[in-house]
């Protein structure tokens, strides 16, 4: 049955995927192909459309195979079954937390994970950000618009902090860069 | 305006407007969560962000999770995690409806283009603001540093290495100077 799959599916999904979306691509090209619901190209186009809607990516996903194997509630199950393991999970670990995390132990290993993240977060950000500019991967060279947009929303984002004492929200910076993409890339 | 209201309408907002997965939507939970609502501390962001990276699912949902049960416990939980969810939830579900061609639209597409940048200078700004707001001590700075340049070289080259794996190095080498430093400390202790 559909619904059961999906919701089977998903849950596997939701439990099992590390590290963000990316990390956990492996695992839902795994979980989707394996029930037959999309094939490899269909999944490649979805992840593409994931990622250039608002939202988690791995959210996305599910409401889109959901919707597309058993419309509306086949959506709703694979988006609640995707979401449920880290709703409970966090539930759990707070309940549990308010304690483990005075521990001086525990504390240690955090003193450790947290400058360990912020280095991945920096490296991620750096790597987009040089990555958009100059196609690391692809090799195909470097890109003018890309790299004039870099340097206008970087502007955006850093300079009024020193000068105005106020920082830009960062949805309004999602927004400029919208309208910038649409101009500059529409230009032709 | 009523807490859970209030939950419900920010995450929905934070939703609405998270491309790009996880790191990216740390700078909108600081700046909406941390900053204007004052709802947690950074300190708590950093925890959240740890426990996200470390557990399962979307990083989002853990987010919003904690936010909403630290507010309003589990009702504060469910609402704010749909109001992060409803967003993507209706547009996904349009275009899965309507549009076959989603991404062949040629002002979606570019915006996107545009939106792909900013993404990439909202995460850095999330990481600024963490370093500004780090211990300024050797350790941390030197954990911080390698664990950077170890994922820029996961990442140029695409290396079949995570970033949990990075995680659980930082976090046993950390154990292991503390357990270090703790253990003589002890020791001399009890002999005075």
């Amino acid at each position: 049955m559909i619904y059961l799959d999906l919701l089977l599916g998903f849950l596997r999904v939701g439990c099992f995927a590390f590290g963000g979306a990316y990390g956990a691509i492996p695992l839902i090209r795994d979980v989707v192909l394996s029930y037959g619901w999309l094939t490899d190209e269909q999944l490649t186009y979805m992840i593409a459309v994931s990622e250039s809607t608002p939202g988690p990516i791995m959210v996305n996903l599910a409401t889109y195979v959901g919707s597309s194997q058993a419309g509306f509630w086949g959506a709703v199950l694979a988006t609640s079954a995707v979401v449920l393991p880290s709703f409970i999970i966090i539930l759990l670990l707070m309940i549990v937390l308010k304690n483990i995390i005075k521990n001086k132990y525990v504390q240690a290993v955090l003193r450790g994970l947290k400058p360990c993240i912020i280095g991945i977060i920096m490296a991620t950000g750096i790597f987009m950000i040089v990555n958009n500019v100059m196609n690391i991967r692809a090799e195909n060279g470097f890109e003018l618009k890309a790299l004039i947009l870099t340097v206008v929303l970087a502007a955006v984002m850093f300079l009024p902090k020193p000068i105005l004492k106020k920082k830009v929200s960062p949805i309004i910076l999602i927004v400029i860069s919208a309208v910038l993409g649409i101009m500059v890339y529409g230009i032709g | 305006m009523p807490l859970l209201i209030q939950l419900f309408l920010t995450f929905a907002k934070i939703g609405l407007f998270t491309f790009g997965g996880g790191y990216a939507m740390i700078s909108m939970i600081e700046n909406n969560c941390v900053e204007k609502k004052k709802w947690i501390t950074h300190d708590d962001m950093m925890n959240v962000t740890v426990i996200a990276e470390s557990t399962p699912g979307p990083i989002a949902i853990n987010c919003a999770t904690f936010v909403g049960c630290k507010q309003a416990g589990f009702i504060g939980a469910l609402v704010a995690t749909l109001g992060m969810v409803l967003p993507s939830f209706v547009i996904i579900y349009l275009i899965s409806i309507f549009l076959d061609n989603f991404l062949e639209i040629v002002w979606i597409a570019n915006a996107f283009k545009g939106i792909k940048i900013a993404v990439g200078i909202l995460i850095l700004d999330a990481g600024i603001t963490m370093i500004q707001k780090m211990q300024k001590k050797p350790l941390p700075r030197a954990i911080m540093l390698c664990a950077c340049a170890a994922m820029l070289v996961i990442n140029v080259f695409s290396l079949k290495f995570s970033s949990i794996a990075l995680m659980l190095i930082a976090g046993v080498i950390s154990l292991i100077i503390f357990m270090a430093k703790d253990a003589p400390a002890q020791k001399g202790g009890h002999k005075a």
